[in-house]
């Protein structure tokens, strides 16, 4: 399922907000394995390109295919092999991690080999999984919406800011995990201002403020 | 198996939305509460005249049912706007109008559920005929789905707006006037121990025009919030 044809492609993406162009003719292609960098300041239109990447957003001009299909047309069909960690964690603070996540798998398409206990011992939630949500730390809770991308299984992982109030062991046991995604041909597309360790991960950069 | 991970979605995310419920007990009470106070002051306020009361009765329950449908109706989206499970759902590998029926159905099952529970008390309270009693509790099974999924498409489209309260009701209650009428008619001509059977097939026709084409429109309307 996994092999050198899944690809997305963004072809002459042009997102304009309150008038103003965040960026236009914007190209890329992703190919499996392989990671995408955006980088550019506070503004410069980094989570608007991946909701435009999710197809929530549609771009002003342009397309975002998925295989050589547009990814509007495809609908549930993209979304079964995608997972989005946005800024809002989309996590409900009176649920337990436990029905979070199950809630989250049985929205996507449920990955055959991860139990929802063994992911969340994998993100160190063990013990908290039926705590209330609203009583975990912000680190905690941001490692649980992280928690999301294990169980389903989705070949692109899209993230804004996924590091965002991680402590330093917590990044670097996610570093390692979007490094298994890649090497096992999963494709990553993320926003941050932290210096990244890709391992051995093949990068593509994009600066959207240049 | 696609099917039956599609039902599993579906009865999951209704088991979802009813345990948030229960875990938020006083928020759902309010619209019942609503509902009882208005109509048990209509007695206060007009005095014990039965004959008054019976006849204004059908009317004021039913406005009070749609005011407390109103009254419920925000808090269908607005949580999963503001906390990003809104992005997951249209996300989702199911259809997103598949799941807004399952919100749907939980929402109904929190706030209009209790509603038909103490509608006959409140007949009663309102000096109603047995018979036009029997009557408002089934224009109210027929109904009050029709008011939850009109809503659905209101609240969808003011979900991103930050004070949207005020469009929503401009938007949901001229939608709301027919099964009003329609409902209040066929109670009250059960008052008078007339058949209702004219009343009852376009109240039938509404829910299931409503049931066929209020999902699909909520889920557009998701879409055009959320972008």
């Amino acid at each position: 399922m996994r092999d050198d044809s899944t690809r997305l492609e963004a072809i002459e993406l042009e997102c304009i907000r309150d008038d103003r162009v965040l960026f236009s003719n914007l190209e890329f292609t992703l190919t499996s394995g392989e990671m995408l960098l955006l980088e550019g300041r506070n503004g410069s239109g980094k989570t608007s390109l991946l909701r435009i990447l999710c197809s929530i957003r549609l771009p002003d001009a342009g397309r975002v295919t998925w295989c050589g299909q547009d990814i509007q047309r495809l609908g549930p069909d993209y979304h079964a092999h995608i997972a989005y960690v946005g800024h809002r964690d989309g996590i409900k603070q009176d649920l337990t991690p436990q029905e979070n996540l199950r809630m989250a798998q049985a929205l996507g398409k449920p990955s055959p080999d991860n139990d929802i206990d063994g992911v969340l011992d994998g993100f160190g939630l063990y013990g908290f999984e039926d705590v209330p949500t609203r009583n975990l730390s912000a680190g905690q809770q941001r490692r649980l919406a992280l928690a999301r991308l294990r169980v389903t299984d989705s070949s692109l992982w899209i993230l804004d800011e996924p590091f965002t109030s991680l402590d330093r062991h917590g990044i670097g046991v996610f570093e390692s995990m979007m490094a298994d995604h890649t090497a096992q041909g999963g494709m990553i597309v993320l926003t941050t201002h932290h210096r990244v360790t890709t391992h051995d991960t093949p990068v593509h950069r994009i600066n959207l403020s240049a | 198996m696609k099917q039956a991970s599609l039902m599993g979605a579906f009865s999951l995310l209704i088991r979802r939305d009813l345990l948030l419920a229960y875990r938020r007990r006083a928020e759902i009470a309010n619209p019942l509460l609503f509902f009882v106070l208005i109509t048990s002051l209509f007695p206060l306020g007009i005095g014990a005249n039965t004959k008054i009361l019976q006849a204004a009765g059908p009317g004021i329950i039913w406005v009070a049912a749609l005011l407390a449908a109103l009254l419920s109706l925000d808090s269908m989206f607005r949580s999963d706007f503001e906390d990003g499970s809104l992005e997951q759902f249209m996300l989702s590998a199911h259809p997103v109008s598949l799941l807004v029926v399952a919100k749907v159905t939980a929402h109904w099952l929190v706030t209009g559920l209790p509603l038909l529970a103490i509608a006959p008390l409140l007949g009663v309270l309102l000096a109603l005929p047995g018979q036009a009693i029997a009557v408002l509790f089934a224009t109210l099974v027929l109904g009050t789905p029709i008011l939850s999924l009109i809503g659905a498409v209101g609240v969808a489209l003011t979900v991103g707006l930050r004070r949207g309260g005020v469009i929503l009701s401009l938007l949901v209650l001229p939608l709301y006037v027919p099964v009003l009428i329609f409902a209040s008619s066929a109670v009250d001509t059960a008052a008078a121990g007339l058949p209702v059977t004219a009343q009852f097939y376009i109240l039938g026709a509404m829910l299931i025009l409503a049931l066929s084409v209020a999902p699909l429109a909520t889920a557009a309307s998701l879409r055009i919030s959320l972008s």
